[in-house]
């Protein structure tokens, strides 16, 4: 399973992430929607000459056993990501808004479901 | 197992306290139960460590299609020959995966290819022995893959979060192998005189080898100690053998067939079977390159990247080909 977030080749043939070089064919990440609506998810990644080709990839390696009904599939190093520092920034100011869940509140009993 | 004698940092375990800030966040991290992902900081010999582990578990998912596609054409019936087909693809499916996941540490899937082809890196030297009869392929999905399973369910909890989920998807699939393996030792060891000897000889040449594949006894060794730490290895090799064995030998009982080994014995006090152990000096032969199939195997892979070039390029050439027509027409 490969992952849009990963960092460059190794120094000796320098080239970001899912990058082809020379005669290596590029990294694509696959979504695959399942039977029951929802969205489409992340299942992997394959490589691929071209789009067309990546999707009848991604059929045969990640549908052999009905896994889905719909597939898109996008060039790895197309994909922007954000960085594991900056964690804090990003999620931190959330946790103190508890008033944001549903739970927050004390609704009495005599009101009934809400 | 699929990997074999990985080699870790060889230094042994650092204490926490020997650590600096950022590799104590990391291990305390590990400890805890948490995922390693992608761009997360890790130490370098947890990245090369990963990288030897799963390439090397992916080059066996590749190399460990041969035996198996060597009976395809052979399969006694249309439905045995489609099950043996589907499941041929799995593994090239679960070669995929894993060479996705070592991807992700910085690492080409062709520079690992082109390492294997040239002997740097090694497959699980399983793959090392022949496939004679009908009844191998029965022997290969029950004990090898059987085997497999004993290492690779652990695994869906080790601590690099790529690795845990190709695992996850790998032993959904693992589990139709073993049993269409089994179902075919069962067909066998219920059929004539001459398909209960085929049965009973492949569990006779299989038996060993499936042993080996845990590796040997690494109680003492440092590679698997500092792997253990990371999560990157989940149990001892002689814990997954005796759990192997132990799941294993009544299955062969319900077969009617005999575990070639005389020392075999129920330990009342231990809960587990007592058993020989396999013989290393073989396995060591086996893993120089000197198994009985390793030149075949070899020059098979060989043969299919070169053959495959032209392939390759012509299906890049073709998708740049066509991107500066698509980019012209813009």
């Amino acid at each position: 399973m490969s992952s849009p977030e990963s960092g460059s080749y190794d120094a000796t043939e320098a080239a970001p992430h899912g990058k082809p070089r020379a005669i290596e064919w590029p990294l694509w990440e696959v979504f695959i929607r399942g039977q029951h609506g929802l969205s489409h998810r992340h299942v992997g990644s394959l490589h691929a000459a071209d789009a067309q080709s990546a999707i009848k990839n991604a059929r045969d390696v990640y549908t052999r056993r009905n896994e889905g009904v719909s597939i898109w599939v996008v060039e790895a190093s197309a994909i922007a990501a954000s960085r594991p520092e900056e964690k804090g920034p990003l999620y931190d100011p959330s946790n103190d808004k508890v008033y944001r869940h549903p739970t927050f509140f004390d609704i009495p009993d005599d009101v009934g479901a809400m | 197992m699929y990997a074999q004698m990985i080699k870790s940092t060889g230094k042994g375990v650092k204490s926490l306290d020997e650590m600096d800030p950022e590799e104590r966040a990391f291990q305390e991290r590990i400890n805890a139960g948490g995922k390693i992902e992608p761009k997360d900081w890790m130490p370098e010999g947890y990245r090369k460590t990963l990288i030897r582990q799963i390439g090397q578990h992916a080059h066996s998912e590749i190399v460990g299609q041969l035996p198996e596609g060597n009976w395809i054409t052979r399969a006694p019936t249309l439905e045995r020959k489609a099950i043996l087909l589907a499941k041929v693809q799995d593994e090239a499916g679960h070669g995929l995966y894993l060479y996705c996941a070592a991807e992700t540490l910085g690492v080409s899937r062709d520079q690992l290819t082109r390492d294997l082809l040239t002997g740097k890196m090694k497959y699980s030297s399983i793959f090392n022995y022949p496939t004679l009869t009908w009844a191998d392929m029965g022997a290969v999905g029950w004990l090898v893959d059987g085997a497999a399973i004993m290492n690779q369910v652990p695994l869906q909890r080790t601590s690099y979060g790529p690795y845990a989920r190709a695992m996850v998807r790998i032993c959904k699939e693992e589990s139709f192998h073993q049993r269409q393996g089994f179902d075919i030792m069962m067909k066998m060891a219920n059929g004539t005189q001459a398909q209960r000897e085929m049965a009973q000889d492949a569990l006779n040449r299989f038996w060993y080898p499936s042993l080996m594949m845990f590796g040997p006894s690494d109680a003492e060794s440092v590679h698997s100690a500092q792997s253990m730490a990371w999560k990157i290895k989940m149990n001892t090799n002689d814990e997954l053998r005796q759990k192997f064995v132990d799941q294993t030998v009544p299955q062969a009982e319900y077969l009617g067939l005999k575990i070639p080994d005389e020392h075999l014995k129920w330990n009342e006090d231990r809960g587990s079977y007592d058993f020989s152990e396999p013989d290393w000096d073989e396995f060591f032969d086996v893993l120089q390159g000197n198994g009985p199939c390793s030149r075949d195997r070899m020059e098979a892979r060989n043969k299919a990247w070169d053959d495959g070039r032209w392939v390759r390029e012509g299906l890049l050439a073709h998708a740049q080909k066509k991107r500066s027509r698509n980019m012209a027409a813009e």
